[in-house]
């Protein structure tokens, strides 16, 4: 347990992905899915982030050709971060654009009633 | 003296918070509501009251759950700040020998575009599948059998929005283009820069509107340029991924580390990552606001 | 190095490259340079595997001048590579067979983008099959999603947006658990290539170190596949998605992106964990029972609707219930199972989905069961395709079903007693109720409808459009049923390709 509390960043990103894993699987607006969405994804990266700090140590970029490992702290995470940043840009965009749709259609966000009106409008196909 | 005084001798202008605000084009639902969804939002309600609690106390148990699980994973990981022995053979490399192998400066540059190259590869393809995906979604075309849309209000014709985007724009343009082109030697890269790019874009799209924005950033233009930095993108990677894996010598060199002209392929490719981002965050951007280019 | 082992890297590139292509070319060009893009691919990878289960090898390729622990890297064996040529064959047949519904379905402005959508989906598809990279792996697995959210949503009738945001949701859950997991994997291990996490989580399970992230970071990735696979509690969005989606999405989305997820799992499994390693072996038994109760609820689902797309879609549910029941019972035969189920299904969904839409068109575009009577008679080729995909299903001799279903009972009697009578159950049942509800429609779509009532809505006539010809749909049928009739007249070929690559694969 004693750990738990040094590794209180960790903690922290991964009580934040909980938080927004719980809020895009139960909440029942779109919006708020999708804010869930990018909390959880926040969550991992900050998890990754603090992964790789080292106490210390600098940002990897090389400082006057200084090029002993003990001066900087691990880069892979950053670059895993970047790439993922990306990502979860792109599935925000995409399913803004899917809120968009499903609004004009039914003029609500709330899945349940989005789910109940096409089932009224026998919507099969 | 109140803030509002304030602020108007700060800007030279009277200001006025109390002003009524244009008036938002806002149904509200029920008015746009066909007949059969107001039933079933009926059904709805009354269904989802019994459904209710359940729904909630079943949240509750997974998220505790999922939280006790994922803390309890916590407690049991590396310390937090303390340097590992196994992450080393892998960090030492980058470190030691990466500005010698791929003559990047900034180490995590040099790992994106030349040792995980082909995860960054897959990445612009990500973006790239996210614009045609909402170009699908989004673009109105003819035979649009959905109902009316929704209207967004115009701001662009505002003047101390266009005084300030005068202002303001090219230092953000420069800033974009300044961390797009020294990306492999101070912090940045293609993916920022380009985010930044972006922004400026749609700082002068919400200023000056349609009249600007809709004859010079042309669907035409978007296609182009993402076309050809994609493109020039997937083929120069792909060089370096067939000369690597097939032991050839690849003439692209990595220069001196530190020059601007230096470290291979990854200033233009950064340069190229930046247009597809620009291109695709303004592109979104028109696509989801406008609903056209 | 030999030129043929550059093939895996192009097989991606190709895909790559035709996708930025497609989306400035004209929609007829578009099609056009898309098919020949799948061919091609075709061509690579039926070449890797020749390459490779003929000299019972494997090599790996590094994605640029770095070597192993520190690049990306690619790796074919006979797994990955049959996996990539079922995986592109399936992607052709399904294109060119739904190429008339395409063209329908989707506006003329759209045409060149969904070339590109599929263009992406093989991409991922390829890069999954022969990825040796963890992350790289996400990367991929977060286009497959976005790519097949697209080839979904594109046709604008009905409810797609609906069905796509399910999907999208559902699949947004998974991709997060695995990222999770890969972010762990990372923490303790200090890799992302497979071998090399390997070689950490083997050394972990023998100090012991970090026990609680090793099994939690297992469960993560493991759910994460599995709900993005669409196991059984997570295939609510399937009906919705292959039901409103036009043919050829349905047909893939069906047919191979779901099997990416896990083949992706397999390939977890075997090597980044290990499969003998203890924490695995209970998340298998984990994915072992929600299979069998994928199994018997999605046919018990699939009886009970009403039309033709929900009921080929529960099936869906129900044969991805087997692949995880073949994971579960583990060993050489429970892999070799869930991988020969990969690729049946693969073949025989694509093949219902096709010649399903064709039926309903020649009955008016209707797919509830009490239009499609006769149908069969009315479009022969489409009756026959059917009928041919649905007796597979059920498992007659000579189709691949029945290979399947003698492979899973043949993997299930190597556990032990409890394990094979569930096991044998759940086969039994889902036999049963697959014959019920599969048999049932063939009988109906060939009984004529001259003799029974119709509901009203649709008054058959032998239409214009019933009649005409329908090449690809022809070529598509003809090539899918031929992979049917491989897997079924000789499943020694490809069982005998799964098992030695199995024995590589590790």
């Amino acid at each position: 347990m004693e750990n738990l509390f040094r590794n209180y960043e960790e903690a922290v990103a991964l009580i934040l992905f909980s938080i927004g894993f719980m809020t895009l699987l139960f909440h029942k607006n779109l919006l708020r899915k999708l804010i869930g969405m990018n909390i959880m994804d926040s969550g991992v990266y900050l998890f990754l982030a603090s992964m790789g700090y080292i106490y210390g140590r600098r940002a990897p970029i090389v400082e006057n050709g200084d090029l002993s490992a003990e001066r900087y702290i691990n880069p892979v995470p950053a670059s895993l971060v970047l790439t993922g940043i990306v990502v979860s840009v792109s599935v925000t965009a995409v399913m803004l654009s899917l809120s968009i749709r499903l609004y004009e259609r039914y003029h609500t966000l709330d899945l349940d009633v989005i789910y109940a009106a096409a089932r009224s409008r026998r919507e099969h196909r | 003296m109140s803030i509002r005084d304030k602020l108007s001798a700060l800007l030279g202008f009277d200001i006025d918070f109390d002003a009524p605000v244009p008036p938002r084009k806002t149904e509200t639902a029920a008015e746009q509501t066909p007949d059969e969804w107001r039933f079933s939002r009926r059904i709805m309600r009354a269904g989802g009251r019994r459904l209710g609690a359940i729904y909630k106390i079943l949240g509750v148990i997974c998220s505790v759950v999922l939280m006790s699980t994922l803390l309890l994973t916590v407690a049991g990981m590396p310390r937090y700040g303390v340097d590992q022995e196994y992450m080393d053979t892998v960090t030492y490399e980058y470190i030691s020998h990466g500005m010698e192998y791929t003559g990047a400066v900034n180490i995590v540059s040099g790992i994106i575009l030349e040792y995980r190259a082909f995860d960054t590869l897959g990445e612009s393809f990500v973006l790239f599948c996210a614009v045609s995906c909402v170009l699908a979604l989004l673009r109105a075309d003819g035979a649009d059998s959905e109902p009316e849309r929704v209207e967004y209000r115009d701001i662009s014709c505002d003047p101390i929005l266009r005084r300030t985007m005068r202002a303001v724009v090219p230092i953000v343009l420069l800033y974009g283009a300044y961390v797009l082109l020294f990306g492999h030697l101070s912090p940045g890269g293609g993916f920022s820069g380009g985010a930044v790019i972006g922004a400026a874009l749609i700082m002068i799209a919400s200023a000056y509107g349609e009249d600007v924005s809709g004859r010079i950033l042309t669907e035409r233009v978007f296609k182009t340029v993402t076309t050809c930095a994609l493109s020039f993108y997937c083929l120069g990677k792909s060089y370096t991924f067939y000369t690597g894996a097939n032991g050839l010598h690849s003439v692209i060199g990595n220069g001196t580390p530190g020059n601007i002209l230096s470290a291979g392929l990854i200033m233009p490719l950064n340069v190229a990552v930046g247009m597809v981002v620009a291109c695709t965050i303004y592109g979104m951007y028109r696509m989801i606001g406008q609903r056209r280019f | 190095m030999e030129f043929i082992r550059n093939f895996p890297f192009f097989s991606v590139a190709v895909f790559l490259f035709s996708a930025v292509i497609c989306s400035v070319l004209k929609p007829r060009a578009a099609r056009i340079w898309t098919t020949a893009a799948e061919a091609v691919v075709l061509a690579f990878s039926l070449s890797v595997l020749i390459y490779t289960t003929s000299g019972d090898t494997f090599f790996r390729y590094n994605m640029g001048h770095f070597d192993a622990p520190w690049s990306n890297q690619l790796r074919a064996g006979p797994v990955e590579a049959l996996a990539a040529t079922s995986f592109s064959y399936v992607l052709l047949m399904s294109h060119i067979g739904g190429i008339r519904y395409a063209k329908a379905d989707i506006e003329p402005k759209k045409q060149s983008a969904y070339c590109t959508l599929l263009n992406l989906v093989g991409a991922a598809l390829m890069a999954l099959s022969y990825t040796n990279d963890l992350f790289t792996g996400y990367v991929f697995l977060e286009i497959l999603t976005l790519s097949s959210c697209g080839v979904l949503v594109i046709r604008r009738a009905g409810r797609t947006a609906l069905a796509a945001t399910r999907y999208m949701v559902i699949n947004l859950l998974g991709s997060g658990l695995f990222l999770l997991g890969t972010c762990l994997f990372y923490g303790i291990t200090g890799h992302l290539l497979m071998e090399y996490i390997r070689d950490g989580v083997a050394t972990l399970e023998v100090t012991g170190d970090y026990a609680v992230p090793l099994t939690v970071t297992i469960g993560l990735v493991c759910a994460g596949l599995a709900i993005k696979s669409g196991l059984f509690p997570f295939h609510t969005w399937m009906p919705d998605t292959y039901g409103t989606a036009t043919p050829t999405s349905s047909a893939v989305l069906s047919g191979i992106v779901s099997k990416g997820y896990i083949f992706l799992l397999i390939k977890i499994i075997y090597r980044v964990v290990g499969v003998d390693s203890a924490a695995m072996t209970s998340a298998r038994h984990i994915l072992y029972v929600f299979g069998i109760a994928g199994i018997i609820m999605g046919s018990i689902w699939a009886m009970q609707s009403a039309h033709l797309n929900r009921m080929i879609a529960y099936s869906s549910a129900a044969q991805i219930g087997y692949v995880f029941v073949g994971i579960g019972l583990g060993g050489q035969a429970g892999f070799t199972a869930a991988l020969f189920q990969i690729i049946a299904h693969g073949l025989c969904k694509p093949l219902l989905f096709l010649s399903g839409a064709r039926l309903s068109e020649a009955s008016g575009d209707s797919t509830e069961f009490a239009d499609l009577q006769g149908a069969a008679h009315r479009n022969k080729p489409a009756g026959l395709a059917f009928a041919v995909g649905a007796l597979s299903m059920v498992g007659i001799p000579t189709l691949a079903g029945f290979a399947v279903k003698l492979f899973f009972a043949a993997a299930a009697v190597e556990h032990g007693l409890l394990v094979d009578i569930a096991t044998l159950t759940a086969l039994a049942l889902s036999t049963l109720l697959n014959a019920l509800y599969f048999v049932r429609t063939v009988i109906r779509i060939y009984t004529p409808s001259g003799n029974a009532p119709t509901n009203g809505a649709f008054a058959p006539t032998d239409g214009e459009s019933a009649r005409t010809r329908d090449p690809g749909l022809i070529a598509a049928a003809v090539g899918l049923t031929a992979g049917i009739l491989l897997l079924g007249l000789m499943p020694g070929v490809v069982s005998g390709i799964i098992s030695r690559g199995l024995a590589l694969f590790a």
